[in-house]
């Protein structure tokens, strides 16, 4: 599995194509047009860009004032700044008033590395899960990201989606639609336990399944790319047919996708658990280091699964 | 009525809204103040009733915003109450949000949807919340409450309009104690900085908010030379006087420039116990306050 991707390519070059064929499609962002890799549209699309400059609450108000005006904003920022910042215009501008806005949340997780916990994007998933009526969608990889930004730019009301920085191989079975709007894929049949994990863990997570396969441990994958709402019967069938189910994502479990695959788990069929993210601030270290440090890998994701099925000595 | 009910359009109301408009269109100007002035009044009546009856609201700025809000709706803005959505209308934000009771019984006075429903508000299960709601109110562009939002959806609208070759106009009425919030500024420069001539923010200039004067809490004059210096044109009227105010929001633009009329007002404006007092920014009329502030209102002749 070759990590190669970073999914905001796929991203920019999905939207300036639906762009061309709905004019409707503008582009919002707080002066990150590299960031948000948004040159090909400023380029091809000069007027349908709307760079408000260093200014994030501003950037979602006048989001959710273009979709007033009839359009389809996709707005663009750091997923840290634009939901941290912004936070309360897009509960209640966006979210709340039900307006057609797409909000892109650029460089998740861990990705600024060095630039240090300011700039990392842990919070997001917390945040955006807990207000009502958005649609919290997190792709794996680019074939997803693609399909995802179709998905949104079709359909009418709110959505956040999370772009990843960190280079990922592709996930997505070739056969099949890549992105399915509040379902979750199962990459890997397994019944002793279930990984569940989203964006940049996924890849990991199919990893890991792969050397517990070698200590005689059949894990089921599943991979959430719509964080809210979650597919309940995907997380229901896990815990009932595994009986064991880890989490992982590059997010704080406290009310990311941990915290919501442990609700339903809890609701449904209580079984052991282990939620793998971020439970720190992080120290000073590039991407790659950091998801070592806090056991994001391959190895780490295989150990919590051992752990949780009673067999970390086995 | 149940609280819960879909608001729907109120065609009477709207015919007799679309005859007020030809009415003051033909009047002179003496008529068109004494038509204006005697919607205000009763919008303020209503708005007294509707508060007292629901034990909830906020009298001092529904008050002061009244004038403000019944030259726009009778006189200014291009609706079709019939069709909230219609592309083409001009928009009106009401960025203080804590004023709704206003608005409702505006909206009302152009048939968006019927006055009997403003007995709701408040009441289990109403689409008539305590701050306007674009999920349940027709007319309501965008949800409000939280202090700030306004301007910067007013601006996306606006920058929105001018991208689809439309003529619609923007107006977003701001309370004055909210432009302490710092999003109104990031949203001022951006109209400034994109010359957005078809925008008008005007700010309901009472000078108190929820705690005390807002010349004691965080001053913001030179409140104009602020708006200028952003790139606006500011102008300053009595925000009571409906012909003022139709003149500053409807005279010739100068092209390239967003408007700010900052629209000096008296909060609890109508009613002499309640004027200008910080005290009356959320409470409610008792009965014999509720009688009192009905008595003074009828008694003004709708003419002040």
């Amino acid at each position: 599995m070759k990590a190669a991707h970073d999914c905001r390519d796929a991203f920019a070059d999905e939207l300036v194509g639906l762009a061309r064929a709905d004019d409707r499609i503008v582009a919002v962002c707080n002066d990150s047009v590299g960031s948000s890799k948004l040159a090909a549209f400023a380029a091809e699309f000069p007027d349908r860009l709307v760079n408000v400059g260093i200014a994030e609450q501003d950037m979602v108000g006048i989001g959710a004032g273009l979709a007033n005006a009839g359009l389809v904003p996709f707005v663009c920022g750091a997923a840290t700044f634009l939901t941290a910042r912004a936070l309360e215009q897009i509960k209640a501008d966006v979210a709340y008033s039900a307006a057609n806005v797409k909000l892109c949340g650029m460089s998740p997780g861990l990705s600024y590395g060095a630039l240090g916990p300011t700039h990392h994007s842990t919070e997001d998933l917390s945040w955006l899960r807990a207000i009502a009526d958005l649609p919290v969608v997190v792709p794996a990889d680019p074939a997803q990201t693609r399909a995802a930004v179709r998905w949104a730019a079709r359909t009418a009301g709110p959505a956040f989606l999370r772009i990843g920085r960190f280079p990922v191989p592709d996930v997505s079975p070739p056969d099949g639609p890549a992105f399915t709007y509040g379902r979750a894929a199962r990459l890997r049949e397994g019944s002793d336990a279930t990984i569940v994990a989203t964006g940049t863990l996924v890849s990991r997570a199919l990893e890991a399944a792969e050397l517990l396969a070698g200590r005689g441990v059949q894990a089921r994958v599943v991979n959430v790319s719509t964080v809210s709402p979650l597919d309940r019967e995907e997380i229901a069938a896990a815990a009932t047919q595994t009986g064991a189910v880890v989490t992982a994502e590059e997010a704080v479990p406290t009310g990311g996708l941990g915290a919501a695959v442990a609700e339903v788990v809890l609701e449904t069929r209580p079984v052991p658990m282990r939620l793998l993210g971020p439970r720190t601030f992080a120290p000073t270290g590039e991407p790659e280091f950091l998801l070592e440090h806090f056991g994001l890998t391959a190895d780490g994701i295989a150990r919590a699964t051992l752990e949780v099925l009673g067999r970390a000595g086995a | 009525m149940s609280t819960g009910a879909e608001l729907r359009p109120d065609h009477q109301a709207i015919a007799e809204w679309r005859r007020l408009r030809e009415r003051l269109a033909r009047a002179d100007r003496a008529g068109r103040a004494a038509a204006l002035a005697a919607l205000a009044g009763g919008i303020r009546r209503t708005v007294i009733g509707t508060i007292a009856d629901a034990g909830l609201g906020h009298t001092g700025g529904d008050l002061s915003v009244t004038d403000i809000l019944t030259t726009l709706y009778a006189a200014v803005l291009r609706l079709d109450p019939a069709d909230p959505s219609w592309p083409e209308r001009d928009r009106l934000i009401l960025s203080k949000g804590h004023c709704s009771v206003a608005l409702y019984t505006t909206l009302t006075t152009c048939g968006f949807f019927p006055a009997e429903h403003l007995s709701t508000f408040a009441a289990p299960l109403s689409p008539l919340n305590g701050h306007p709601s674009r999920r349940s109110v027709p007319g309501v562009e965008t949800s409000t409450g939280p202090l700030g939002h306004g301007l910067p959806v007013g601006v996306g609208v606006a920058i929105g309009l001018r991208l689809r070759g439309s003529a619609a106009r923007t107006v977003v009425v701001l309370g004055d104690g909210e432009l302490q919030e710092g999003s109104n500024w990031e949203a001022a420069m951006t109209a400034g900085h994109r010359r957005l001539s078809s925008l008008t923010a005007i700010v309901d200039r009472n000078g108190l908010q929820q705690g005390a004067r807002t010349s004691d809490t965080n001053d913001l004059e030179p409140l104009a030379d602020k708006w200028r210096a952003f790139g606006w044109e500011a102008v300053e009227v009595d925000g009571h006087d409906h012909l003022a105010l139709l003149d500053a929001v409807t005279a010739p633009r100068d092209e390239g420039r967003p408007r700010c009329v900052i629209a000096r007002t008296v909060k609890g404006r109508g009613v002499s116990f309640m004027e200008d007092r910080v005290e009356w920014h959320h409470r409610v009329p008792d009965a014999e306050q509720t009688r009192a502030a009905l008595a003074e209102l009828a008694e003004s002749g709708d003419a002040r």
